[in-house]
């Protein structure tokens, strides 16, 4: 990549679960404040890789990954890292949307309080950044302390954008963002994210081709665990290198 | 046509059976709460509650019995709760589900069901005479607590379980430790549901008589206990002893009704607070 | 299931609009040859009957764009269909205009068609003729999906070329002999230089084609003799 610094240097990344080999030997690079977009059928491992991002697949028991991560520098699959420190520079939007069954206020302000900020001021400041980061605050600023889990679903995933950047991280990864959105709640996720590209790294898994082609500056496209093409967005869905890349955006297999 | 008309004939049919169970019941409750309340009514009085007992209990009041009886609640509650509480996460949070848990899960079902004076004799050889405790507040509440811990153990289980893995995926993603999520994420949000145990916990052990029987209660005490190792009376025992050894029948039926008229008073009464609390907590996680 | 069904409309979709593609280009093809026909046998009505046809050929046009806009609306097309759907849209362009070239040629048959040739006509029916074969080569490479095919187009361009020049030179020489001989040398000369504006057309087509089947822009430029200075 010319011009861009890289963020995210993966090499010979292989992922297994239990016997099941999910990654085959991934090896690419994601560039500093770009927008990534994961595409490829189920299945095929692009969420799997996501969750290496920020160590999720420890939660899994039988989860095994070789081959290694650097994140600015920093190999992250190393057993010694500090994983918490990790998810603190690395946020997360999940596909459901999933906000804290807390105040809205309380649902932003969860990660800098695990980072120890106590002052009310200092927390108030965070919560109005972040909300209005992720364009929610005009609409919510007045019912802080109204819960969020009785906000629409597209407000809820905003709020859940919110609370993921209060942290201040560098990258963002987004699983399949405005899968359970309606496409206006679809329409501002998207908007968010092309606002957010100068601030954050944002890798992001979708199934919708359309949206990836929207939104995201480069693409990488998964099937059966393996990285079949990686480039720029415009020139793989114009004119993709693979055989395969051209038959999935084709639609001539789901 | 003639099928449709026999389902709907059916449908009719069942509908009034179920109603009619449900009246069945309702007379039921209705009929119990008449007669208890047409006996016990007369001597409803404020006196009756802050009066002791006097003359053999055949005059007075139940103050002190319903002071033990609270007191019995919160020793009980306050062991329980916390031990209660505090394997059900371990069940639902930590424990890798393996035979061992199983079994641990398995044996405390199977407590719920033992009968309430195995769990008396059961507080007599260990608080009572083992540990030397003797027979006061101290080892009925214990007791009391044993009897309780299946219930709190499996609501705050199943109250653990329920709070959505989506929480706890949002709490690890954003950096928290496994104790922060339980802390400030999980625990808040099954809360409402241990509470419920809670409540239902706290209306079977005001009203157990045979755990305390060996344990703690006592037939007449002067005074309300000062100390965990005095010896209380207590609401349910009271009313089994003026039914059983009563020296005058008559005198003391009335006060008998009463004091379960006062017993049941306090079980919704504490109800009503659990539930009240439970809304609370429910609003503010905005279900 | 869902999506191999997606997957056979959108080719026949796409097949329908090739088809009206293939259409245009043997109607554009026949409009030239037609009316240099017509010219060389002076006959008006063969060349009338040409410029009537060019409504169909507009309409073909405006049928292939609106079918291209649907299908990009219905299917949002990536990878090679969204190349060829956007190319086929440019190539309809293309062949209406040879089709209008024809009909100017058609026009100037008309003029002509009372008046005594002065020589028979040679080169512009063999400039016709190259131009025919390379529409044909377009077309059989845009069935065939083969660029290389397509590629082929570019060198016949330059004998197109050509023979524009030596029929330049040649009504040079028969004005100076006889300057009463300029109206019709002038019109020769138009005819000549609109055939090979058609001939420049017909290799657009080429490169599109090429570019439609590897996904790289080709230019005609690389693959012809180079301009001596």
């Amino acid at each position: 990549m010319e011009g861009i610094n890289t963020q995210i240097s993966t090499r010979n990344l292989e992922l297994y679960y239990g016997q099941a080999r999910v990654l085959k030997n991934i090896s690419f690079d994601i560039g500093e404040k770009t927008v990534t977009a994961f595409i490829g059928p189920s299945g095929c491992g692009k969420s799997s890789f996501l969750r290496c991002l920020n160590r999720m697949n420890d939660f899994i028991p039988q989860a095994h990954v070789t081959g290694s991560i650097e994140f600015d520098g920093v190999d992250i699959l190393s057993p010694s890292l500090d994983v918490i420190s990790l998810r603190r520079k690395v946020g997360m939007v999940f596909q459901k949307p999933n906000p804290f069954p807390m105040s809205i206020y309380d649902n932003v302000a969860y990660g800098p309080r695990l980072n120890g900020v106590k002052s009310k001021t200092e927390l108030d400041d965070t919560v109005e950044r972040s909300l209005k980061g992720a364009a929610l605050w005009d609409e919510v600023k007045d019912k802080l302390s109204s819960s969020g889990v009785g906000l629409s679903g597209g407000q809820q995933q905003r709020l859940c954008i919110a609370r993921a950047i209060a942290t201040q991280p560098q990258v963002l990864l987004m699983d399949e963002p405005t899968s359970a959105l309606d496409p206006m709640g679809t329409a501002r996720i998207e908007e968010l994210v092309r606002d957010l590209k100068g601030l954050y790294t944002v890798v992001i898994v979708t199934h919708n081709m359309q949206q990836a082609a929207r939104i995201s500056d480069y693409t990488a496209f998964f099937l059966l665990g393996e990285l079949v093409e990686y480039g720029r967005t415009a020139k793989m869905f114009t004119s993709p290198s693979d055989k395969r890349t051209e038959d999935y955006i084709s639609g001539r297999f789901g | 046509m003639k099928s449709v008309a026999a389902r709907k004939f059916k449908d009719t049919l069942a509908t009034w059976f179920f109603c009619a169970a449900e009246a069945a019941l309702v007379l039921l409750i209705v009929c119990v709460a008449y007669f208890i309340f047409r006996e016990g009514h007369g001597v409803l009085s404020w006196n009756f509650i802050t009066e002791a007992p006097s003359d053999g209990m055949t005059s007075g009041g139940v103050f002190t019995p319903l002071i033990g009886t609270i007191q019995l609640v919160a020793v009980s509650m306050l062991a329980a709760i916390p031990i209660g509480v505090a394997a059900g996460l371990y069940f639902a949070e930590y424990s890798s589900g393996g035979r061992l848990a199983d079994l641990l899960r398995l044996s405390i079902r199977s407590l719920a069901g033992v009968p309430s004076v195995i769990f008396g004799l059961f507080g007599l050889s260990l608080f009572v005479v083992f540990m030397h405790f003797g027979s006061c507040l101290l080892s009925a509440g214990l007791t009391l607590a044993c009897l309780s811990l299946p219930l709190i153990v499996t609501a705050s289980e199943q109250a653990f379980l329920a709070v959505p893995q989506d929480y706890r995926d949002a709490s690890y993603a954003l950096g928290a430790t496994k104790w922060q999520t339980i802390t400030r994420v999980v625990l808040p949000s099954a809360a409402p549901t241990i509470i419920t145990g809670a409540i239902l916990s706290i209306g079977r052990v005001a009203g157990e008589t045979a755990p305390i029987m060996f344990t703690g209660a006592a037939y007449f005490a002067p005074d309300v206990a000062k100390s965990v190792f005095s010896q209380v009376m207590a609401l349910p025992y009271h009313i089994y002893v003026l039914a059983t050894s009563s020296t005058d029948v008559n005198a003391t039926r009335p006060i008998q009704y009463g004091a379960i008229i006062v017993l049941l008073a306090f079980v919704l009464g504490v109800s009503a607070v659990g539930v009240a609390a439970r809304a609370k907590l429910e609003a503010r996680n905005g279900r | 299931m869902d999506v191999i069904n997606t997957r056979k409309r959108l080719e026949a979709d796409l097949g329908a609009l090739k088809r009206m593609i293939f259409r245009m280009g043997r109607m554009s093809s026949e409009a030239l040859e037609r009316s240099v026909t017509a010219l060389k046998e002076r006959d008006a009505a063969m060349a009338k009957a040409v410029l009537d046809d060019d409504d169909i050929i507009d309409d073909l046009e405006d049928a292939v764009d609106n079918g291209c806009m649907e299908f990009a609306a219905r299917y949002q097309p990536l990878g090679e269909d969204l190349r060829v759907v956007v190319s086929l849209m440019h190539i309809a362009v293309d062949l209406e205009r040879i089709a209008d070239y024809g009909g100017n040629i058609a026009k100037t048959a008309i003029e002509l068609a009372p008046k005594e040739p002065m020589k028979p006509l040679i080169d512009i029916p063999r400039m016709v003729e190259n131009i025919a074969e390379m529409l044909e080569k377009c077309m059989t490479a845009l069935d065939a999906r083969s660029p290389e095919t397509a590629m082929e187009v570019f060198p016949m361009d330059d004998e197109v070329d050509d023979l524009e020049k030596q029929i330049l030179r040649e009504m040079f020489l028969l004005v100076m002999e006889k300057p009463e001989r300029i109206e019709q040398s002038f019109s020769l000369m138009n005819i000549s230089r609109t055939l090979e504006r058609a001939g420049d057309h017909v290799t657009n087509v080429a490169e599109r084609i090429a570019y439609m089947y590897t996904g790289k822009t080709v230019r005609a430029s690389q693959y012809r003799r180079k301009l001596e200075n």
